[in-house]
């Protein structure tokens, strides 16, 4: 894994252009040393002959043992498979749904896709509705399919979402910032009032609070943060926590 | 206003750019060179009309906006320069059957338009995170009556010149991606035209790289 890593090492962290190339230099490697190693690419990267081509700007991240991606900050969302989203409703046709969750096509939800839905059992989904789902097909030559169940048949979460709180559209970079396990941005959310958050990895983010001036705060306060540094963020919500807004 | 020397004679104007600056498109960028100006925003990949769907490639529409009045032959000409160019490095069968837009509008015509442009483009095709090979350049250059060399001339020098070509450098092997020449030359004058194109191209791109890590350093 030392000669894959090496050449990714001194890049780690920093920005990287599209047409960017990473080389193993295999000659280092002695002879009897050489073994097949694998790489995983992840966004952003991908293989190329003998080399490994960058495809997006953005950061170049690892993860132990052999994960590399590419963080970009990107508004248009393209349906990854396993990946949860926030769709809108557009159109019920027969048994499907058409479901808009911000990519080059619509996906379609089947309404026996949800927990407890039977032929006899219909949901009571309505055109318009925002749904909680999970893609199972998404590639580029398919259409995206979307389910409300996972694999025990339970709702786990997912499914149509209950009337107020607020829609609104982020970037993905900061969507995925969030999602990330002990995000910072929501351990400082938390601390200024309760409410409830749905985040779909298409950049559409839902928020419910007590009242409807606190739903607000919270979806500026979100916005906001798109383009502020820690320091920058944590004296604002000091400042709202306060009381000044 | 400062001159940016990129050595052996070549000199471009003060060049500038800002992406993400438009909440709407996809991606979005200014590239200003001296006093022209090009806003670029971009859309996709997103749903394509069922006339224009290519089943194993994206579509790729480009559209030059003028400064005043409607838009003619030459901003259609424009328009097909700037999207050969971008077919030639977008991987554009990562996204088949969608559409990717690009809108340039022109904000301010001081000579180079169309080198702006195409650098516009590329900014703002790099912001909106599209799958690209390689990055790409324009370059105008100006043979003024004393055979003399101008990069990145002005409205002036433009009309004055008794030759005028444009180039898109991509960024791997410094190749010709795309060339658009008017008026007279020599064999010599164009390769050496090429060259001072080529030199000038790697203080764009070190240019890009520059404003890409600007723009990711609050999240680094």
């Amino acid at each position: 894994m030392e000669a894959v890593y090496s050449c990714f090492r001194e890049k780690l962290g920093q920005v990287i252009l599209p047409g960017d190339v990473f080389c193993f230099d295999v000659s280092a490697v002695e002879g009897s040393a050489v073994r097949a190693e694998r790489v995983i690419c992840g966004p952003g990267l991908r293989r190329n002959g003998d080399e490994i081509l960058v495809y997006k700007s953005g950061i170049l991240r690892h993860k132990a043992p052999n994960l590399y991606w590419i963080d970009s900050q990107q508004k248009r969302y393209v349906p990854v498979k396993g990946e949860s989203v926030i769709g809108i409703v557009t159109a019920k046709s027969g048994d499907i749904f058409k479901v808009d969750v911000g990519g080059s096509e619509q996906a379609s939800l089947s309404y026996l896709a949800f927990e407890g839905a039977t032929k006899r059992n219909r949901p009571n989904v309505q055109v318009g509705d925002l749904v909680y789902a999970q893609f199972t097909i998404a590639n580029k030559d398919m259409e995206p399919e979307l389910v409300c169940i996972d694999s025990c048949g339970r709702a786990n979460g997912m499914g149509v979402f209950g009337a107020d709180g607020l829609l609104f559209k982020v970037s993905l970079g900061l969507v995925r910032r969030l999602l990330a396990p002990q995000s910072e941005i929501v351990k400082d959310l938390e601390k200024i009032f309760p409410f409830e958050m749905v985040v779909g990895l298409n950049g559409r983010v839902w928020v419910k609070a007590k009242t409807v001036q606190q739903t607000l705060i919270v979806a500026n306060l979100l916005e906001s943060c798109e383009n502020m540094t820690t320091q920058q963020r944590q004296v604002l919500f000091r400042r709202v926590a306060e009381g000044s807004l | 206003m400062d001159q940016i020397e990129t050595g052996s004679g070549s000199v471009l104007r003060e060049y500038g750019s800002e992406q993400n600056l438009l909440s709407k498109p996809d991606g979005s960028a200014t590239f200003l060179q001296g006093d022209t100006s090009v806003l670029a925003g971009v859309y996709g990949p997103a749903e394509v009309k069922v006339n224009k769907e290519i089943y194993d490639r994206a579509t790729l529409e480009v559209v030059v906006q003028p400064k005043v009045g409607m838009s003619s032959v030459r901003e259609r000409a424009r328009e097909q320069c700037v999207r050969e160019t971008c077919e030639a490095v977008l991987l554009s069968t990562l996204h088949p059957r969608s559409s990717l837009t690009l809108i340039l509008q022109v904000v301010h015509d001081d000579g180079s338009l169309l080198s702006c442009c195409l650098n516009a483009a590329c900014m703002a095709l790099m912001d909106a995170g599209l799958p690209m090979g390689r990055l790409f350049c324009g370059v105008t250059c100006a043979i003024d009556s004393d055979s003399q060399i101008i990069t990145d001339p002005t409205a002036q020098q433009e009309r004055e010149s008794r030759a005028l070509m444009t180039f898109a450098i991509d960024s791997k092997e410094r190749n010709v991606l795309m060339s658009s020449t008017k008026g007279s030359f020599s064999v010599k004058e164009l390769q050496q035209c090429i060259a001072l194109s080529q030199k000038a191209s790697e203080k764009i791109f070190q240019f890009y790289r520059d404003s890409v890590k600007r723009r990711y350093s609050k999240i680094l």
